[in-house]
């Protein structure tokens, strides 16, 4: 290995803040940031997969521009956004202009978008060069990555377990030091779990806290954008990037956001009451997730929380209500995908070549098992006569939900459980069971039916497989800088006793075999 | 295409008990879409004024159109409904190409404005009570044109175009309640009740309410009962009968088919019918039924809107108003008789003879200038009246002349002429052709001693007491003043000249 290869391998396991300020301090050009990271790609892509498309001439022209603006100092170096320069990932379910986007199906393969999302448009105005698009459970729908008509995304962990899901490709990138920061989005959890299981930070925000418009919708009244990190504090730096108000989401949350960085900096959770919640540990968790959870309590506690315990009854009815809630919304949103105006379009082998008949080969050529099965369940449990039955019951459990975490945040600050029930499973393991694939998600869930904010941070490696168990922290709605509090402090806990970030003992990527070799064995 | 049997108007009527209903679809004029920043213009090149909100790209969002709630909620209280407080969208889902998403956003079970009703006068002054069901948002699909069919229907269509223009167009779908009552005077109803939700928006300011343009669509619906029962018939739905003309002849053709249905014994069925204007007929679209599946559920992009009772009060405060009421106002300042006034109504003038007596014409005048001269140029030239190009001054202007007696009534009818062609204000007109009433007695003297001179039997018949025949000399007169003399001076001078006391 060559002096600069080693000096790249040192920029890439850097967090977001510290290249910012090294950027800032002149010591490494963004360029040389951005190259750093394209060369681990080009590394170690072949065996994680958690790019989709790999933008590498558009990232070095922004790190470019911004590396000139920094030399010719001034006004505008000065307006530099604070992360100007460090790179980012994409989750692929979000669109950008000069690059594709695929939700991850083969329904869009080769689509273009004319426009760029919202939070895209943010990170241009910052300056933050664009790696790529990463890897996803086909229009988001699983747990696991799999469900990605490009093939799975490997843990970086493990290559034959699972990165997660339905964000597997953006956590995978980031654990992988791919790239230092990624965009998720999470609809039941799919930013907080591949986080749990890839030894990463993922934050969902506020429902509304970050605008949606270009984020392919799954089901609008759970989506939500949100940042994955290798750190609280980039988790902050990042919301505070593509947050607040957007005029084009209707459901944009109107008041500007709080100062996240600040809150991340806090440094002490003295005094704060967190909530155990009763429901979300125990029975049905891993052991070694258990013992996790339970270290981290230890720790808050010994820092000067109060623990308490919360609890939560109608939590056991929120996985059946998002099972009716996601489908619903989700068979109308993918209604558009019809062969008509844009993407695949299928024209039936023989019989009369009507629209209804090319709409419907398109689209059975197009989706995938689990969106066909989500898509046939949620127009099951909207049509007449099922409605009140499905859909309205499920709205029911939904205020139901929203009335557990209004009791329990009467108790408590901040509600803490694990963030997944397992540690990552093996790749295939849950492929042909989905309803134990529905339950990796039973702890994320509710913090979507209510549009509460959730944290997933690394809590340490379980005893029985030593792989990461994430925490997961929860807070009334409009109150995400409680999370960034406290879960740095945790962090920095955690980090203490580890002696440095926990991925820092995740296995070296370059003594694994690659993926054409693994799928030979 | 088969022909229905049908039952004459008389024999159905005698025999059954007609029940209508009505869904009007107005577009309304906003400069943008219900839920884009795209324009909302009729004619452009197809699919120029779209984005990717209109055009259902993954990953976009609506948002509401606030002109295009305002306008709903003049609407609802044009037709005297209760507004929601808070309302929402909801998704009508169906596939078809013409929705961008496969979903309609519309309102399902929460209208923005519901229980009204609107007070409709027919053609003999009677006045019916309609009463409004509701009146919801929602938008506009995309136009398909179905390419190499014979018909232009999609059945055997070759293929078809669509234009997404229109696609997202703002709407407000009026629905009545079932109206009961109307009888044999139901066709009239409906054209009458149509026109008048046409005028109400067009007075609003709220829609161009071009029926031409589909700017206001009707859809009819039709059931008989025999006389004395209280259930409803089957319902037939006439879709897209866009002219107040073709409302009357389908709610009379369907009146009609229906008696003849139910008088063979076979039940009516429950279907939407298309409309053909060449024969005036209806024939089979699709059935339709109660339980048609649209999977309806609240717009999870929308919140919902919250119209405040202050802001509803604010917009009630700007409605201009109605136009029921300004007639009867106008009939009642003007003192026109019941048939002056609404042989002005019918022949669309109402606004122009306002204006003409404000500007300073007395009623009577401007009602013989508008309905005289004005009306019967513009049904030549094939235009509204008041887009002949006649202004309520030029009228003033020219019933001022002959009433300082500059002109008299045949010259002005010239004068306006001159007008209409483009030569001038009245004044220029009239120096221009040298029209004036001649009022100098030293020429027609001259010309009145020359056609005493030409018919001599004449003038010995008027010497002769036989005045009536003073006509023909009168004629010579005027004849060779080319029309400028005054006629009942040149009769003077003939009796004076003639020596004869009339």
């Amino acid at each position: 290995m060559t002096e600069k290869n080693t000096s790249a391998d040192t920029l890439i396991r850097l967090s977001a803040a510290q290249l910012a300020e090294k950027l800032r301090a002149g010591d490494v050009t963004a360029v040389e940031a951005t190259q750093a990271h394209l060369d681990r790609i080009s590394a170690v892509d072949g065996k994680v997969n958690a790019f989709l498309h790999v933008n590498a001439e558009e990232a070095l022209a922004v790190a470019a521009e911004v590396d000139a603006i920094r030399a010719a100092g001034g006004a505008e170096a000065e307006a530099l956004h604070y992360l100007a320069g460090v790179p980012i990932a994409v989750k692929d379910l979000i669109v950008t202009i000069g690059q594709p986007t695929t939700a991850g199906s083969k329904i869009l393969e080769g689509w273009h978008s004319p426009y760029d999302a919202t939070v895209v448009e943010r990170l241009r105005a910052a300056k933050m060069p664009i790696l790529g698009k990463t890897n996803l459970d086909e229009f988001a729908m699983g747990s696991s990555t799999e469900h990605s008509a490009y093939g799975p995304t490997r843990n970086p962990w493990d290559l034959d377990r699972i990165p997660g899901g339905s964000g597997g490709g953006s956590a995978a990138a980031v654990a992988a030091f791919e790239a230092p920061l990624a965009l998720g989005t999470d609809t039941g959890g799919s930013i907080r779990q591949p986080g749990a299981v890839t030894g990463t930070v993922g934050v969902k925000p506020t429902y509304g806290s970050v605008s949606r418009y270009g984020a392919i919708a799954m089901a609008s009244s759970l989506d939500q954008i949100g940042p994955v990190t290798r750190t609280v504090l980039d988790s902050a730096l990042l919301h505070q990037v593509i947050g607040g108000h957007d005029p084009r989401d209707s459901t944009s949350l109107p008041e500007p956001l709080a100062d996240l960085v600040a809150a991340a900096k806090t440094g002490n959770v003295e005094g704060l009451r967190i909530g155990i919640i009763k429901e979300l540990h125990g029975e049905g968790y891993q052991a070694g997730v258990e013992n996790r959870f339970n270290d981290a309590l230890e720790l808050l506690k010994e820092a000067g929380a109060e623990i308490v315990e919360v609890s939560c009854p109608n939590f056991q009815y929120a996985l059946g209500a998002y099972y009716l809630i996601m489908p619903s919304e989700a068979s109308s949103n993918l209604a558009k995908f019809d062969g008509v105006r844009y993407g695949l379009r299928v024209l039936p082998e023989e019989g009369p070549m009507t629209i209804e008949r090319v709409m419907g080969a398109t689209r059975a050529a197009g989706f995938g098992d689990e969106v066909k099965r989500r898509i046939i369940l949620g127009t099951y449990a909207l049509s007449a006569g099922y409605y009140d039955a499905y859909y309205g019951s499920a709205q029911k459990v939904r205020t139901l939900v929203q009335r557990d975490f209004e009791a329990a945040f009467a108790q408590a600050d901040v509600l803490i459980s694990p963030t997944a029930p397992t540690t990552a499973f093996p790749l295939g393991e849950k492929l042909d069971d989905p309803l134990a694939m529905y339950l990796n998600d039973v702890a994320t869930i509710p913090a979507n039916l209510a549009g509460v904010p959730g944290l997933s941070l690394p809590g340490g490696l379980a005893d029985e497989d030593g792989l990461p168990v994430g925490i997961q922290l929860l807070a009334p709605a409009r109150e995400d800088a409680r999370l960034y509090r406290v879960g740095a402090v945790l962090e920095s806990l955690l980090e203490a006793k580890w002696g440095g970030p926990l991925l820092a003992q995740a296995p070296d990527l370059a003594d694994a075999a690659t993926l054409e070799t693994q799928e030979a064995k | 295409m088969s022909t229905d049997d049908v039952l004459s108007f008389e024999e159905a009527m005698e025999k059954y008990d007609p029940v209508l209903g009505f869904e009007v679809h107005v577009e309304l004029n906003t400069k943008t879409k219900m839920f884009s920043s795209a324009p909302n213009v009729f004619g452009d090149e197809p699919n120029t004024n779209v984005n990717e909100v209109d055009l259902g790209m993954p990953g976009v969002l609506p948002v509401v159109n606030k002109t295009a709630i305002e306008s709903s909620i003049k609407i609802g209280l044009a037709l005297n409904c209760k507004i929601a407080e808070s309302c929402r969208f909801a998704r009508k889902q169906y596939f078809y190409p013409d929705t961008p998403k496969n979903f309609q956003t519309s309102q399902y079970d929460e209208p923005i404005a519901y229980d009204g009703y609107l007070d409709v006068e027919l053609e003999d002054g009677t006045v019916f009570r309609v009463e409004i069901e509701r009146a919801h948002m929602e938008e506009d699909a995309g136009k398909l044109t179905h390419m190499g069919g014979a018909t232009g229907r999609i059945q055997g269509a070759d293929f078809s175009l669509v234009d997404y223009n229109r696609a997202g167009v703002p709407l407000v779908e009026i629905v009545t309640k079932p109206i009961e009552g109307a009888g044999s005077r139901a066709p009239e109803l409906a054209k009458a009740y149509v026109a008048a939700v046409r005028e109400i928006v067009k007075n609003l300011g709220v829609s161009d309410a071009k029926m031409e343009r589909g700017n206001v669509r009707c859809d009819a619906n039709v059931s008989l009962r025999p006389h004395g029962r209280e259930r409803f018939g089957i319902r037939s739905e006439t879709k897209n009968v866009n002219s107040l003309r073709a409302v009357e002849h389908a709610v009379r053709y369907e009146i009609q088919r229906h008696a003849a249905v139910l008088d063979s014994g076979e039940p009516v069925i429950q279907e939407t019918r298309h409309w053909h204007e060449d024969t005036r007929t209806t024939t089979s679209g699709r059935a339709k039924s109660d339980a048609d599946d649209y999977r309806y559920f609240p717009e999870p992009d929308l919140v919902p809107v919250v119209a405040s009772r202050e802001w509803v009060e604010e917009l009630r405060a700007t409605l201009p108003e109605p136009p029921a009421e300004r007639r009867k106002r106008l009939k009642a300042d003007w003192g026109y008789s019941d048939l002056e006034f609404r042989d002005v109504v019918n022949a669309g003038v109402l606004d122009e003879i306002e204006e003409t007596i404000a500007a300073g014409a007395t009623a009577s005048v401007a009602r013989k200038w508008w309905m005289g001269e004005i009306v019967g140029r513009a049904k030549v030239a094939d235009v509204d009246p008041g887009q002949l190009g006649v202004d309520a001054a030029t009228v003033v202007e020219l019933s001022r002349m002959v009433e300082a007696g500059k002109i008299n009534n045949k010259m002005a009818s010239q004068v306006l002429d001159g007008v209409l062609a483009g030569e001038g204000t009245p004044e220029e007109i009239v120096q221009k052709r040298g029209l004036a009433v001649v009022s100098d007695d030293g020429p027609l003297l001259e010309a009145i001693d020359a056609a005493l001179a030409a018919q001599p039997d004449v003038a010995d018949k008027i010497r002769g007491g036989k005045v009536q025949a003073i006509g023909a000399i009168v004629g010579g007169v005027m004849k060779a003043t080319r029309g400028q003399a005054d006629a009942g001076r040149v009769r003077e001078l003939i009796l004076e000249k003639l020596g004869v006391t009339a």
